[in-house]
């Protein structure tokens, strides 16, 4: 039996049972299927010690070929596969990517449309944001923030499943517009909804903003200067965080951002600690927007009334020759979109989401390009995490927030 | 809109664009000689004017079943600059059995996954890229999926299961 007189620091290389800590350096996988890797993502970290010497994402694992399959179907029936690329905000995807084709098509949805648009996307920025910081706080080892996040995740998807009938792959809007109007009832429930969610807003922003153990892990972590950050393409919160003041929201206003009140809070420092805050303030801004659409919004139709790419009235389409072609037409070749290219962008949960799409003037897309927000932002990683502890990459990874699904397409 | 900047490149970087154009929304587009692409970059980047310093997305387009397809591919860049607030468009346009494009890597650190993905999916690469792997899809793929010449439903053959290199099982074990 061994005692702590014959204790050898030097063991032969083959006593196994006396291995020491290993100086050499040593590479660890986390992840591909690891709770702290969001969805599938493989970080090779190479480790001397615990400080991380290189670290190597490896994405993929999630590759659905969404490219390839949106250049096989139609334009609307690429819809759905929109709402798989940010499953979190998904939404803001089937608005982006509309918005998008509504250019190329060269048509302006009726201004309800608009106001709704805004309205749901800001509550899917709700939902990514109550996601995230749940799950920091999950991460870094509180429980209860990520169940008043999920909480109010929980009542925004009630409140979006009346919208559009599913929780999480919506599939909301169409081509033109959005293919249903607001429930009845469904504003005084929203507002009743906001109000539950701002308190559990209160509650998170208590438990973790001002905690000890909290800001030790957050503040001065994972740090980015702006400069690196617009080099590797950083959008969104994590871009504004770092200093720069940019929101395509009020950069270039669509639908109706301009004539809403918020503010796009800005942080200083670039770390994970400001990133968290941005989030915590824009959950405010985006309760003021939400608040407003319901106050301004004005009565209409929901729809374009252009036949080439919406469904006619039901009452045209069995009574009338035209409205039965149209509406054939519109299901078996679907939306004619003219042949060109363009790019268009809006502002996601997470920075900008970009999109390019070139039509060959039939049916079917020929190329849809998608710039996930999270893609540059993940690439940028190992520039934050090398030299740092490994302990600082469980928040960086939180804090930039990278969704499995945009990012793998 | 970005005409400016495009005025402003063509100008100083005599031949470098080959070709303007409008797209259905009025917004500019350059089509850029491919081997002065990281020149263009560098110009767009550090010129105090115009300052494109946000590498947005860079993609890439198969020409094959569009009615101009030689030469095939295309390669697109999106930069954006926060100070004037505009975005720009850039095309190269690349042909042959193995096309290549310089990197712009060197001049954009965000340019890298992107150059990777479209070779990834495209197969066009890029000389000077520092680390030019697949980027979704796994090193022993047949093929490069997005070009249209790829089925739909390809198979692709199944593969062994790679050696995992440094790996540290711990005190006790055999060492396998």
């Amino acid at each position: 039996m061994n005692t702590f007189d014959d204790y050898d620091p030097n063991p032969p290389e083959t006593d196994e049972l006396e291995a020491h800590l290993q100086t050499k350096r040593m590479v660890v996988n986390l992840g591909p299927s690891h709770p702290a890797m969001h969805g599938t993502v493989r970080m090779r970290v190479e480790l001397e010690g615990e400080t991380i010497i290189s670290a190597d994402p490896e994405i993929g694992f999630l590759h659905r070929g969404f490219q390839k399959s949106c250049e096989n179907v139609t334009w609307t029936q690429c819809l759905p596969y929109t709402d798989r690329l940010n499953y979190v905000s998904a939404i803001m995807n089937n608005f982006g990517f509309l918005k998008a084709v509504e250019k190329l098509l060269g048509i302006e949805i009726p201004e309800r449309a608009k106001w709704i648009r805004v309205l749901a996307s800001e509550l899917h920025r709700m939902q990514d944001h109550l996601t995230c910081v749940g799950a920091i706080g999950l991460e870094l080892g509180g429980f209860a923030p990520f169940l008043y996040g999920i909480q109010g995740r929980e009542l925004i998807m009630d409140r979006v499943s009346e919208l559009c009938g599913a929780r999480l792959t919506t599939a909301y809007g169409r081509i033109g517009g959005l293919n249903r109007d607001l429930p009845e009832g469904w504003k005084e429930k929203c507002l009743k909804s906001l109000d539950k969610i701002r308190e559990l807003c209160v509650e998170i922003d208590g438990l973790l903003t001002k905690n000890r153990i909290f800001v030790d892990r957050m503040r001065g972590t994972g740090v980015i200067s702006a400069e690196d950050a617009i080099d590797f393409g950083f959008t969104g919160p994590c871009l504004r965080a770092c200093g720069v003041n940019f929101d395509l929201r009020k950069a270039k206003p669509y639908w109706v951002y301009d004539q809403i009140d918020f503010d796009v809070p800005v942080g200083e420092n670039g770390d994970n600690y400001d990133r968290y805050l941005m989030r915590i303030e824009e959950l405010k801004q985006s309760d003021r927007i939400i608040r407003q659409c319901l106050e301004k919004m004005p009565e209409g139709p929901v729809m374009v009334d252009d036949w080439r790419v919406a469904f006619p009235p039901k009452s045209e389409v069995y009574g009338t020759i035209e409205g039965v072609i149209a509406q054939f037409k519109l299901v078996m070749e679907g939306v004619q979109v003219p042949a060109g290219e363009l790019y268009d962008a809006t502002e996601a949960s997470n920075g900008e989401l970009g999109w390019y799409i070139v039509s060959d003037g039939g049916g079917r897309p020929y190329k849809v390009h998608v710039r996930a927000p999270g893609f540059p932002i993940l690439s940028g990683v190992p520039r934050i995490i090398e030299g740092k502890m490994l302990a600082d990459l469980i928040p960086t990874f939180d804090t930039i927030n990278m969704i499995g699904g945009e990012v793998e397409q | 809109m970005s005409k400016f900047a495009i005025d402003k490149m063509a100008e100083r970087i005599s031949g470098a664009v080959i070709e303007r154009y409008e797209d259905r929304t009025g917004a500019p587009w350059a089509v850029i000689d491919k081997d002065r692409i990281r020149e263009v970059m560098q110009f767009l980047k550090t010129d105090s004017e115009l300052q494109f310093r946000l590498f947005l997305s860079a993609d890439g387009v198969d020409r094959l079943y569009l009615p101009d397809n030689d030469p095939r591919f295309e390669v697109v860049y999106f930069l954006r600059s926060l100070t004037r607030n505009e975005e720009i468009r850039l095309k190269v346009r690349v042909g042959g059995e193995h096309p290549e494009v310089p990197s712009v890597t060197p001049v954009f650190q965000g340019a890298n996954w992107w150059e990777r993905f479209v070779w990834d999916f495209y197969g066009i690469r890029f000389t000077g890229h520092p680390d030019l792997r697949r980027i979704l899809l796994y090193e022993e793929f047949k093929g490069h999926p997005l070009r249209k010449d790829y089925p739909l439903r390809a198979r692709q053959p199944l593969v062994p299961e790679r050696p995992i290199q440094d790996l540290y099982r711990g005190p006790g074990t055999s060492g396998v």
